[in-house]
């Protein structure tokens, strides 16, 4: 085969492989039926079975969601949402009487996570990595959960842990992020239907990996998950959660909360690796990712770290947070966001300093090519008791080609005099030289692109745990396909 | 292995390039020297295959092979390699990773099965060996903060890593002091070899006495102005360019 024939056969291949998530998985589904109402809050509770308080603190949340109004304030523009027009609950019907174990998960289901890259067989797995399995509404499969066991660590699905531990759902659901917080916080309280729930007790280092994979298959309906994990005093948790949806014409909504809570010394690490479906070249379909997640250092010396890839959904709108309430907490926030097309990404962080001593670390590497837009907004604010609190911020822009955006918005606000707050900010092109001394060295043009993007960020991709950071790489690559020549 | 035929050139619309002729055997090292804007970058351009550098008339022929229409990866996967005059930085890409890469994107293009990590160290730390190079160097990003001479190194490293057929060296001793100079000249002399052919682009006879040419040119205003043999070289520094100047014609 001549060099360009080849050429041109490997350029079909990877055009063909730019969202290689986006199949459909048939299986026959149980929805709610469409659109949102207080019947429809009821019927999620009573699919969960789950107990009056839980019902009560769900009508309350949809409630005052009826009064809430939609954020204005972010870059990112897109038609007024229909919330009549979608489904709150889809499950696959076998899943109806709760699988006891893998063996009787419907064999549909582990081939599609098969074909996303995460064998639910423990035998077949990641060594190390437990992982919790959500397919549109609810939580199919959990791995590992007899082993983590016996340390006490408690990792399942949060319709679970409802029932199990109810308490300690009563007590922290909603103590970080409240119902009132904003309007698409608000939605999740009140038909949030799966997502996972961590405790790790005192002294205990979780002996491996946990992570949720979650997969939105149906059609026009929306994913709401709840995240909800507990570090107890002197305790280590290292977390992610991988994402992808079909390929549709249609955008669905995906509006989780994740609240994080670290106790003394405890430690929380968070990786996420977002890839939902992000519309086409033209912008037609995709994901908007309209997430809420906060941690809050309620312990001395405790700390959180967020470390997020999102190269994924048409809009993404995201702002990991910590809360840093414990003397000497720490708060860190690693991001990589990719835009590519006609994505559109909001995403940043903010870094509440209540504490003594406190610190937290900002480094946002914001990547943007084709027609899309992205906006670096973050919040440091260190209040009046933070004294000799410390924030370094570091936000870097690559911009490939030029007809798309890249914009920094940073809030800073400090109530006291002895705390130091620094930003930095670069913006950059990858230049013609550079892609010509790869590509003179025999590295392809996209390629080149790839190498370029991941050196720039490198510094963030260290972060991930390193099962996924190879991953994470390729993602990279993939993503921006297309974005030259 | 290379025959450049009266080629014409030009960037942005102005002619650079006004019929330059050259072959070069596979064994042989030619210097091509010549004043400042003669064309000598450009011509190491147009063999890349750089964008915005125009061949307007001529040709240049590869192992036979027209290369105008080829892309810059396909020309270096089929053994053609530029050591830079200015080795370009890539932030936060380590040296082994840029390496890797590039050979295995050769070797994919050879239908070759791709190193793994292991093989692709042990065959890099042979030629880091071989030519004198720490392997603190190979840990750095690419070119990011390394000196004039380590960029230089660093270029001649490369090459002896992609194992090119036809090596061509844009102003390599631009910015290197005695020592440096040294040191590339040894990793470029210790790269001769009857199957290579090394084409050395220099405005000053001192790396001349270090890499010690087969045959020399004159380039000036676009053409190849005079050919001898490496006491060509000598008689420039003693001379000087002028009688090549634009005013002389």
């Amino acid at each position: 085969m001549s060099a360009k024939a080849q050429t041109i056969e490997q350029v079909n291949e990877l055009t063909d492989d730019k969202y290689k998530y986006g199949f459909v998985t048939d299986i026959e589904m149980e929805s709610a039926p469409k659109g949102l109402s207080e019947d429809i809050v009821r019927f999620i509770s009573a699919k969960k079975n789950e107990p009056e308080w839980m019902l009560e603190l769900r009508l309350k949340a949809y409630r005052h969601w009826l009064t809430m109004p939609e954020p204005e304030w972010l870059k990112p523009d897109f038609p007024a949402m229909d919330y009549q027009d979608a489904y709150y609950y889809a499950a696959p019907k076998s899943s109806g009487d709760k699988p006891q174990s893998l063996d009787e998960v419907d064999p549909e289901l582990l081939r599609t996570y098969e074909k996303l890259g995460i064998p639910l067989r423990e035998q077949e797995m990641l060594a190390g990595v437990a992982v919790d399995a959500v397919f549109d509404s609810v939580s199919v499969a959990t791995t590992f959960k007899h082993k983590l066991e016996e340390v006490g660590v408690i990792f399942c699905p949060i319709s679970e842990a409802i029932q199990r531990v109810p308490d300690m759902v009563k007590k922290y659901l909603g103590s970080v992020v409240p119902y009132t917080d904003n309007k698409h916080a608000c939605l999740n309280a009140a038909v949030f239907t799966d997502g996972s729930f961590v405790y790790i007790p005192k002294g205990t280092r979780c002996p491996m990996e946990l992570s949720t994979y979650f997969r939105i298959n149906a059609e026009n309906t929306g994913q709401f998950e709840r995240t909800l994990i507990i570090a107890d005093d002197d305790s280590y948790v290292s977390y992610l959660e991988g994402c992808t949806a079909p390929q549709r014409d249609d955008n669905q909504l995906h509006a989780a909360v994740v609240e994080l809570i670290t106790m003394d010394n405890a430690e929380i690490k968070y990786s996420t690796v977002q890839n939902w479906y992000p519309g086409d070249e033209d912008g037609k379909g995709g994901i908007y990712n309209f997430v809420t997640k906060r941690a809050a250092c309620r312990g001395v010396n405790s700390k959180v770290s967020w470390t997020q890839v999102e190269t994924g959904s048409a809009i993404t709108w995201k702002y990991p947070s910590c809360i840093l309430i414990g003397d000497n907490s720490v708060g860190e926030f690693y991001s990589i966001a990719i835009t590519n097309n006609m994505q559109q990404a909001d995403t940043g962080t903010k870094m509440i300093h209540l504490g003594k001593n406190t610190s937290s670390k900002i480094i946002s590497k914001g990547i943007s090519a084709g027609r899309a837009d992205q906006t670096y907004r973050g919040l440091v604010r260190m209040g009046p008791k933070a004294v000799g609190s410390r924030n370094y911020t570091q936000c870097d822009s690559l911009l490939i080609g030029d007809q798309c955006g890249a914009h920094t918005v940073p809030y800073i606000e400090s109530k006291n005099k002895s705390a130091i707050v620094e930003h930095e900010a670069t913006t950059s092109k990858i230049s013609e030289d550079q892609l010509f001394y790869l590509r003179q060295r025999g590295i392809g043009e996209e390629e080149a692109v790839a190498l370029v993007v991941n050196g720039f960020c490198r510094e963030v991709l260290q972060q991930l745990p390193m099962e996924f950071a190879v991953e994470a790489q390729k993602l990279v690559g993939i993503s921006l396909e297309g974005s030259v020549g | 292995m290379l025959e450049i035929k009266n080629l014409h050139a030009s960037v942005e619309g102005k002619e650079i390039l006004r019929g330059v002729d050259l072959t070069i055997n596979a064994g042989e090292v030619h210097a091509i020297m010549g004043p400042n804007g003669s064309g000598k970058s450009t011509l190491s351009y147009l063999i890349a295959g750089r964008e915005g550098y125009e061949i307007t008339e001529g040709q240049i022929l590869y192992d036979g092979k027209d290369l105008t229409d080829m892309a810059p990866e396909d020309r270096a996967a089929e053994g053609v390699f530029l050591a830079f005059q200015y080795p370009v930085e890539i932030p936060g890409v380590p040296n082994t990773t840029f390496l890797k890469e590039a050979v295995n994107a050769i070797r994919r293009y050879h239908n070759e099965e791709e190193l793994d990590a292991l093989q692709f160290v042990k065959m890099l730390r042979a030629k880091t060996k071989e030519l004198g190079i720490s392997d603190d160097m190979l840990k750095r990003a690419v070119n990011v903060g390394f000196s004039g001479g380590e960029k230089k190194r660093n270029e001649i490293l490369q090459m002896a890593v992609l194992n090119p057929k036809l090596a061509v060296l844009d102003e390599t001793d631009s910015g290197l002091d005695i020592d440096a100079l040294k040191v590339v000249s040894d990793g470029v002399n210790h790269l001769r070899s009857p199957d290579r052919a090394i084409l050395v682009i220099t405005h000053y006879q001192r790396l001349l006495d270090h890499i010690v040419p087969d045959f020399v040119h004159v380039l000036a205003h676009g053409k190849i102005r005079r050919s001898g043999g490496k006491e060509l070289a000598l008689e420039l520094e003693e001379k000087g360019y002028a009688e090549y100047s634009v005013a002389a014609e």
